[in-house]
């Protein structure tokens, strides 16, 4: 078993999120999370940032399938070509007065997590990382006031001067 | 908007999108639709009634719609095209469609759709059409512009044909059907699609990689599947031509049967669950196996674990995705069979090492002894007309009558005994539902096949429980007076069902007895069609040929052993060299494990 981080490049059109989806789904497979939005200047192109995992085998399969999609121009496996970049975006609500309010500060502060939104009784920190970073995060914020946390899931990019197209 | 519309060079649009969709049907070189009207798909019926170029066949169930086009599209390695209403009308096609998916067929089938402005209402006959078939199609439209229209038809027949085949859904709003449309010509060839550019040239590292461990091999097997006959007549001689080259035995899958002649001396049979002793034995002990357009389906590896232990393997396909999806694979080839097989061939004769021609001659007397238990062996005495005789007879009546000939079959025993006794020389004769395993399959694709070949011979080999699953037919055969041929092998009995409530089910027979069944004479006769029937041994002959000499639709109830079971088997979750053979026959008995109980 391995995990996977797989860039989808797609034509931007109706139901092609569905596709996806229902392919892995349909098929048996996991997702651990899934990002997408348009990419390019005219809005035709999306990028879908798929965390999957499964044995080799499988992961094979998940590409081959994705791959057959009408309208799937590339598939690329980031995990497996090399260096490349996971973040993901997440906003977090912690509630809470006094004391707990202090420590909630100081923990975002060291974790570089930007308040976004204060009231007398609550911060919404926003924060960029890695899954792992998020998740530390959070669990250190649950004894003292977390409320709801909202996140993108991962998105990804290779380092280097490698593009997915071209 | 009103026939005053302009396009956006200005020029007045003439036609409207049912025109334009048959415009760009008939540039497809679409010839024949089958389907059923219906409120959202009357613009289309309307532009149909005023042209001759595309015939319209009006069947009596949209699932037969589709299985008309797959009989007609595997019968001539076309394009079949299917025409339905919405709501329903799709619904009832999804079957068909998913039937097309799995044996990669070509279709494009046309849904209609409420207009656009009522999608999401629940108006009447409305269901998301495109996500109902999304997971039974290879690709799908929902047009929504006016101006994608042409271009998504033209799309849709290229996404079908190509690559690996398979069918393809554009659904259609009434509203766009009935405004004016641009009508544009198909893309030229040269241009490639956007995002869809399947691989059909082979790389020829990997086609010498494989002609260098075939050339070294000493047990060596050519599995080629219905990959071979979607590539088309010429991959069949190709692959012929190949295996005459090399010496080597081929089998076929039951997709694949005619891809190689029956009659060949190097043909050992289908292989797999029904499939003969030798070619499993063959699979299980060869050295190197050559996999030809086939996928490693479960119904042909038995236990996986246990699947050719011995072998490398070469597998050719157009489907990446059938590349290390089953069965991991030491030279995979991406392309068209046709051309790998070219490409084999020449990469053959230039290979200048010597084949081990000795060990093939010992391979081959191998073979030979397990052949020479001739699995297919049975006994016919007495009254009670054994199916298996049934269908050789009819294979072998069918033969003298020299008549060009096309099976379709239901699902069940019968198909399987169809895939056994009947012989295929060329490909594109055979047409059954292999991966669906679709009961009332086979009168609608005979339906099909008679249209695309008028003056052929057409018999769908069925079962008594399958062929009611799409009776309604004949009254199709009736109206377009298309002679097919239905051969029932009557054992009164869901006979697969109840082979496997015998042998894995301590012979509980759970409703698989085919109760008040209608009397199929009768029954052809009120679709003003013959009926015939053969209830002992002697009449079978005679049944057969008067079957053959008529030339309109007839039943043929035959009356077989209610008991028969076809054999060889290998039971779910077993090897290749655990089959079970026919009583009187020994063979590596299996036992059903638990874990095989649980194996479809």
């Amino acid at each position: 078993m391995r995990a996977a981080t797989i860039a989808v490049l797609v034509e931007n059109e109706a139901g092609v999120l569905a596709r996806v989806i229902g392919l892995f789904s349909g098929r048996g497979y996991n997702i651990d999370s899934l990002t997408v939005a348009p990419v390019d200047a005219e809005g035709r192109l999306s990028r879908i940032t798929v965390v999957t995992s499964g044995t080799e085998m499988v992961i094979e399969q998940i590409k081959a399938q994705l791959d057959r999609l009408v309208p799937v121009h590339k598939v690329s496996d980031l995990t497996l070509e090399g260096p490349h970049l996971v973040r993901e975006l997440a906003l977090i609500k912690v509630v809470g007065t006094g004391d707990h309010r202090v420590e909630a500060l100081r923990l975002a502060d060291a974790f570089r997590a930007r308040v976004v939104d204060a009231t007398t009784e609550s911060f919404v920190f926003e924060m960029t990382g890695n899954a792992e970073k998020i998740d530390a995060f959070c669990a250190l914020m649950r004894p003292i006031g977390l409320k709801e946390i909202s996140r993108t899931g991962a998105v990804a990019i290779a380092r280097g001067t490698h593009a997915l197209m071209g | 908007m009103s026939a005053t519309t302009q396009h956006a060079d200005q020029t007045p649009l003439t036609m409207s999108g049912a025109e334009v969709v048959l415009r760009a049907l008939k540039d497809q070189g679409v010839e024949v639709i089958f389907g059923y009207p219906g409120g959202a798909v009357l613009p289309i019926y309307d532009a149909i009634f005023q042209q001759n170029a595309i015939r319209h066949i009006l069947v009596r169930h949209e699932q037969a719609a589709v299985h008309a086009a797959e009989g007609y599209a595997r019968s001539t390695g076309k394009v079949g095209c299917v025409l339905v209403t919405s709501g329903p009308g799709a619904t009832n096609a999804v079957t068909g469609l998913l039937d097309a998916l799995m044996d990669s067929v070509p279709l494009v089938c046309l849904t209609g759709q409420v207009p656009t402005h009522l999608i999401g209402n629940d108006a009447f006959q409305e269901a998301d059409t495109t996500g109902i078939t999304r997971p039974a199609t290879k690709h799908n439209y929902l047009v929504k512009r006016s101006d994608d229209l042409a271009r998504v038809v033209h799309e849709a027949f290229h996404v079908a044909r190509s690559g690996r085949p398979g069918p393809v859904v554009i659904d259609l709003p009434k509203d766009i059907l009935i405004n004016k449309a641009p009508y544009a010509e198909a893309p030229p060839a040269t241009q490639p699609h956007r995002s869809y550019r399947p691989q059909a040239e082979p790389d020829m590292g990997q086609i010498r990689k494989a002609v260098a461990l075939l050339k070294a091999s000493k047990k060596p097997v050519v599995y080629a599947g219905g990959g071979v006959i979607n590539a088309g007549p010429e991959a069949s001689r190709l692959l012929t031509e190949f295996v005459h080259l090399t010496g080597f035995p081929c089998t076929n899958t039951l997709m694949g049967l005619g891809a190689f002649p029956s009659q060949d001396k190097q043909f050992i049979g289908m292989l797999g669950m029904h499939g003969t002793y030798e070619a499993n034995l063959v699979m299980h002990g060869c050295d190197v196996m050559l996999n030809m357009g086939a996928r490693f389906d479960d119904r042909v590896t038995g236990k996986l674990s246990h699947f050719s232990p011995g072998s490398k393997k070469i597998h050719a396909d157009i489907d990446p995705s059938s590349i290390n999806k089953n069965v991991k694979v030491d030279v995979p080839i991406v392309g068209d069979a046709g051309r790998i097989l070219a490409a084999m061939i020449q990469a053959w004769k230039e290979d200048t090492t010597t084949q081990d021609r000795e060990a093939l001659a010992a391979w081959w007397k191998q073979i030979d002894a397990w052949r020479a238990k001739d699995c297919l062996r049975y006994v016919q005495q007495g009254k009670i007309i054994k199916p298996q005789h049934a269908v050789k007879r009819l294979y072998e009546i069918t033969r003298e009558s020299g008549r060009d000939t096309y099976i379709t079959t239901e699902v069940g025993q019968h198909q399987m005994w169809a895939a056994q006794y009947f012989g295929f020389e060329k490909p594109n004769r055979w047409m059954t539902s292999g991966g669906l395993g679709t009961m009332g399959y086979g009168l609608p694709a005979a339906m099909g096949v008679q249209i695309a070949h008028p003056d052929a011979l057409v018999i769908d080999i069925a079962g008594e429980a399958s062929i009611l699953m799409n009776i309604q037919e004949m009254a199709t055969l009736a109206q377009y007076r298309l002679p097919v041929k239905v051969f029932i092998l009557n054992n009164e009995y869901m006979g697969m069902v109840r082979q496997w409530q015998e042998l894995l089910h301590g012979g509980r027979y759970s409703e698989s007895y085919s109760a008040a069944l209608p009397d199929f004479v009768k029954l052809a006769e009120s679709f003003h069609g013959v009926g015939l029937r053969a209830t002992s041994a002697d009449q079978l002959d005679d049944v057969i040929r008067e079957m053959l000499a008529t030339d309109r639709p007839v039943i043929a109830d035959i009356a077989v052993a209610k008991d028969e079971n076809c054999f060889p088997m290998i039971p779910s979750g077993a090897a290749h060299n655990e089959m079970i053979l026919g009583p009187g026959q020994e063979g590596g008995v299996a036992g059903v494990t638990d874990e095989g109980k649980v194996l479809v």
